[in-house]
């Protein structure tokens, strides 16, 4: 038993949804109790989809339980045939209905329905929401993927965008666009858009294109035993991915057709004077393992910030994170308790995080800007306007996006020079946001106070060790007088350079010695 | 209760059995952890539940969660003591970390109810292990035996049992309102000099009231039938009314709480002409747009009787079907009473065909739940989501202008954007 208050995946059955989402003529019966079609709410409100999810729910209350669920489930599964004429089935069960071991793949096998059904196994007590949708879409493939001939063009199917997924519509469209760009035809697109169909004749592309490991990897792995196809291993988010993505894609199609890059602009807007305040700004990252990984290389080498940080909640990309994080001379986070991403975030002070909409929630609390760069979505996710991650138009809104957080360069110079000015000060936050941001907590505060605030679990306090260190009021001043978006990391960088010189007091001096001792 | 054929008590009931496109009772929790200021709702369950929570309200409520789940994994489902042996310590590290709890409420879940783990002993073991500073109660929220706002029903019922007893002669109002509604009702029923006046559930565990076979009560919303059945065994009365909904609603209660404490009629008028006629005034405004509307109502919250009332008689609206999760003859028989013949009641759902007769009836308001409400404004269909109607002040004489345009609302953005919207373009094609 885990305590969990807030989660970063939902349950597999979820998982399974999005693919089912985001494919055509699929129908899916989900044997669960009522309250489960909550899910279809994540996919009409927050993704704002104009149909239901073409999903079916059981529906069996408590005093079917004695009785009789399996003839439920056959019943749902001929009604939903009846009404959807699906091109193909698939059938789960959801965690309630997984220990009442109704069996629905082998119910709806002996129900001679004229179409494929698909059954999924989803252990709902062990894995999570993109166990499901990895794994639903790995069945689906094993279902009605069959090798064929190949397209007389070169071809490849790009996989992994589902539905409610994190600008996967705009990825897709963008990858797509590259792709025709090297002249290479798109076979077909699965899960999003494609019908059962359409993977029937995935066979006839020359490679896959994996955009996203989370939802497609156990899919691209199987195509290449059971297909003969290769995969693409490289996630085309940043620059330097996208053209190291184009690389291998010509290596495995043979194009020779030259990229245009005109409509690139992100290097030259990170080079340009303007940008010179981006430099060493300390960053934390949090997210999928994907995501994660290609925004530390971005951050690093594209953005010229600091990565302090990074981490992910999905233990299946724990191992690749790891090796990364200790590239960058880190130590990974891999979790997917959101009060342990929160201390560590406090514990770290960065200036800016790049994470998913918990975490923005975190830097809310903190008074830290935080920029979305993963799921968990939420309606701010789906924009109307085109914005991919992805490719060189995906690189281009990486940046826009990781600098609109931040107080603008010249203005961040002003409010050094100005620091107290009673009309333009830190504490009313960039010009450019409607918002007031708040400033970061001035003292770390006690179990106690945060209890009466009323937060669910007081917010974990200093590190022990510093508690006999103690600010003289006029350093505490001093410190006030340095802006907001860097006050933390003065505060924490101070703290650590008394504590490392035995000091029991921090006085203004101490403040300034630090200071140079970390100038950079 | 009437039989008179001109109104919906003699309706027949159109009883429904199918997928059902609700929430389940745990969603209560997103309302009563706010009202209950002192308690904390931890939910034994799976995932899915933690999910639901974080989803239902659409948004997260980052700042105060005083709620969590205590989640079951596979070794949870291997050996029963275990089960326990982990909940108490769970509960154990939660309430070190949240001293200001007073009341702790175990919620069980579908999984909880499936493997039969008993929160009930579980819940008088943690109570003896954290007396006197905490007192844990447990209640099902579960989806296999609560649909939605029954949760509430069920939490607050099982408080009842631990109230404490009393033989003064006292009102008790049940049900969760938002603390400026309920501060409302408290005035106007102390202006009409009725008292002392007891709420529940109470806003912290030490107001909590004490009962009787001299307290009577009354109910402020109409999905309460477990917790009137508890109160009924402690000997309380129930004063039948219809639900303080829009100013006749609110009149009518008011008028059978006053009369049960022999106010005078002049008195309780004195007090109540004012709110009404502002109540009256508000509700004209949205009414005009509300006028020879034909509205649809899925089951939801178990509020659709109520409203349907309201928006009949008080909006001018026509009323297509009014569905309801559970028709309680009890509870709602005042309203029914109320709303002429025409609408078809139904009970329960079965999601697909209740769809077909909103289509077959296109209804101008479609009130349902948020899985369908984009789907049916992308057909054409104005909808209201219900969750809204259990998330907003819409009790009492103050608030029925607000609750009136909560529905005029949907109908005034559609006439804003006819020249853009796709429905209105593609049937111009």
């Amino acid at each position: 038993m885990k305590l969990a208050v807030w989660t970063y995946e939902g349950p597999p059955h979820v998982g399974a949804m999005r693919v089912a989402t985001a494919m055509q003529g699929l129908h899916m019966v989900l044997h669960a109790p009522q309250g489960d079609t909550y899910a279809d709410l994540l996919f009409t409100m927050i993704e704002r989809r104009n149909h239901r999810p073409p999903v079916s729910y059981t529906t069996f209350q408590a005093r079917d339980l004695g009785a009789d669920t399996a003839g439920l489930f056959k019943s749902s599964c001929q009604d939903a045939y009846d009404r959807f004429q699906p091109q193909a089935i698939m059938v789960a069960a959801s965690c309630t209905a997984e220990l009442i071991q109704d069996d629905p793949g082998g119910l709806a096998e002996t129900m001679g329905l004229p179409v494929p059904v698909i059954a999924l196994d989803l252990p709902s007590y062990q894995r999570k929401e993109n166990f499901g949708a990895d794994e639903a879409f790995l069945q689906i493939c094993r279902a009605l993927a069959r090798p064929m001939d190949r397209s007389a063009q070169v071809s490849c199917n790009i996989i992994g965008p589902t539905a409610l997924g994190f600008r996967h519509r705009d990825d897709l469209a963008e990858i797509t666009a590259l792709l025709c760009e090297m002249g290479i035809a798109v076979n077909v697109a699965a899960p999003m858009g494609a019908s059962p169909a359409d993977i029937a004749r995935m066979g006839a592309a020359h490679f896959n294109v994996l955009l996203y490991p989370e939802t497609a990897e156990s899919a691209a792995r199987w195509c290449e035993k059971n297909l003969g196809q290769p995969y693409t291993k490289t996630v085309p988010l940043g620059v330097a991915a996208t053209r190291a993505f184009i690389k291998e894609v010509r290596a495995l199609s043979g194009s020779t057709n030259p990229v245009n890059e005109q409509r690139l602009r992100q290097p030259w807007w990170t080079a340009s004077v303007d940008s010179t305040y981006l430099t060493g700004k300390r960053v934390f990252l949090f997210g999928d393992g994907t995501h994660v990984m290609a925004a530390a290389r971005v951050a690093r080498d594209e953005m010229g910030f600091e990565v302090c940080g990074m981490g992910c909640y999905n233990r299946e990309q724990a191992r690749p994170l790891r090796a990364l994080a200790q590239e960058f001379g880190l130590t990974a986070l891999i979790t997917d308790d959101y009060l342990e991403v929160e201390a560590a975030i406090e514990a770290t002070a960065p200036e800016m995080i790049l994470g998913t909409q918990m975490e923005r929630h975190i830097g809310k609390r903190l008074g830290i800007p935080c920029a979305v760069i993963s799921a968990p979505v939420h309606v701010q996710d789906f924009p109307a306007r085109y914005s991919p991650q992805m490719g060189f138009e995906g690189a281009n809104v990486l940046f826009d996006t990781w600098v609109h957080p931040l107080v603008m360069g010249l203005e961040e110079h002003l409010l050094h020079m100005f620091r107290d000015d009673f009309e333009f000060h830190d504490a009313a936050g960039p010009s450019h946001h409607g918002a007031k941001a708040q400033p970061l907590p001035q003292s770390a505060p006690a179990a106690p106070a945060a209890a009466d605030e009323g937060g669910s679990m007081p917010p974990p306090s200093a590190p022990p060790e510093l508690d006999n260190i103690v600010w003289l009021s006029c350093a505490e001043r001093e410190l006030k007088k340095i802006p907001f978006f860097v006050r933390g990391k003065a505060r924490r960088n101070t703290e650590s350079f008394a504590q490392e010189k035995g000091l029991s007091e921090i006085s203004v001096d101490t403040l300034y010695e630090a200071k140079a001792h970390y100038a950079r | 209760m009437s039989t008179d054929p001109t109104t919906c008590q003699s309706a027949p009931v159109l009883k429904e059995r199918g997928q059902r496109e609700v929430f389940c009772g745990l969603t209560g929790i997103i309302w009563l952890h706010r009202k209950m200021q002192d308690a904390f709702f931890l939910v034994v369950g799976s995932r899915t539940c933690a999910h639901l929570l974080q989803s239902a309200a659409g948004v997260m409520i980052f700042a105060e969660p005083r709620f969590g789940t205590a989640i079951l994994e596979e070794k949870d489902l291997a050996g029963m003591a275990d089960a326990n042996e982990e909940l108490d310590r769970e509960v154990g590290r939660l309430l070190a970390r949240r001293p200001d709890i007073r009341q702790l409420f175990l919620v069980g879940s579908c999984p909880s109810e499936v493997i039969k783990l008993d929160l009930a002993r579980a819940a008088e073991r943690l109570s003896v292990q954290h007396a006197p500073n905490v007192r844990v109660l447990n209640f099902s929220g579960s989806g296999i035996e609560t649909t939605f706002t029954q949760g509430e029903d069920a939490c607050l019922a099982s408080m009842v049992p631990t109230l404490p007893d009393t033989q003064a002669r006292e009102l008790l109002l049940v049900g969760a309102l938002p603390d400026v509604v309920e501060d409302q009702a408290l005035d106007l029923l102390a202006q009409m000099g009725i008292g002392p006046v007891r709420c529940l559930p109470a806003r912290r565990a030490q107001d909590a009231p004490a009962i009787g076979s001299n307290t009577v009560f009354a109910l402020t919303q109409p999905f309460l039938g477990d917790t009137h059945a508890a109160l009924s065994r402690r000997g309380a009365r129930h004063i039948p009314a219809p639900f303080p909904f829009g100013a006749e609603g609110t009149m009518l209660w008011l008028n059978a709480v006053a009369a049960e404490f022999g106010i005078a009629p002049d008195v309780v008028a004195r007090v109540t002409a004012a709110p009404r006629a502002r109540a009256e005034k508000s509700i004209a405004a949205a009414a005009s747009t509300l006028r020879g509307k034909r509205i649809f109502f899925m089951p939801d919250s178990q509020l659709e009787v109520p409203l349907a009332r309201f928006l009949t008689r008080e909006c001018g609206m026509i009323a297509v079907e009014i569905g309801t999760p559970y028709l309680h003859a009890e509870l709602h028989g005042p309203e029914l009473d109320l709303i002429a013949a025409g609408p078809t009641l139904s009970e329960g759902q079965d999601v697909d065909r209740q769809l077909d007769r909103v289509r077959a009836a296109r209804p101008d308001l479609t009130v349902c739940g948020l899985g369908l409400a984009n789907p049916l404004e992308a057909e054409g269909l104005a909808t209201k989501w219900a969750i809204e109607l259990v998330f907003t002040p819409v009790h009492f004489f103050e608030q029925a202008g607000d609750l009136a345009s909560l529905f005029a609302r949907p109908l005034r953005r559609r006439a804003a954007l006819s020249r853009q919207h796709p429905n209105f373009l593609e049937a111009a094609e």
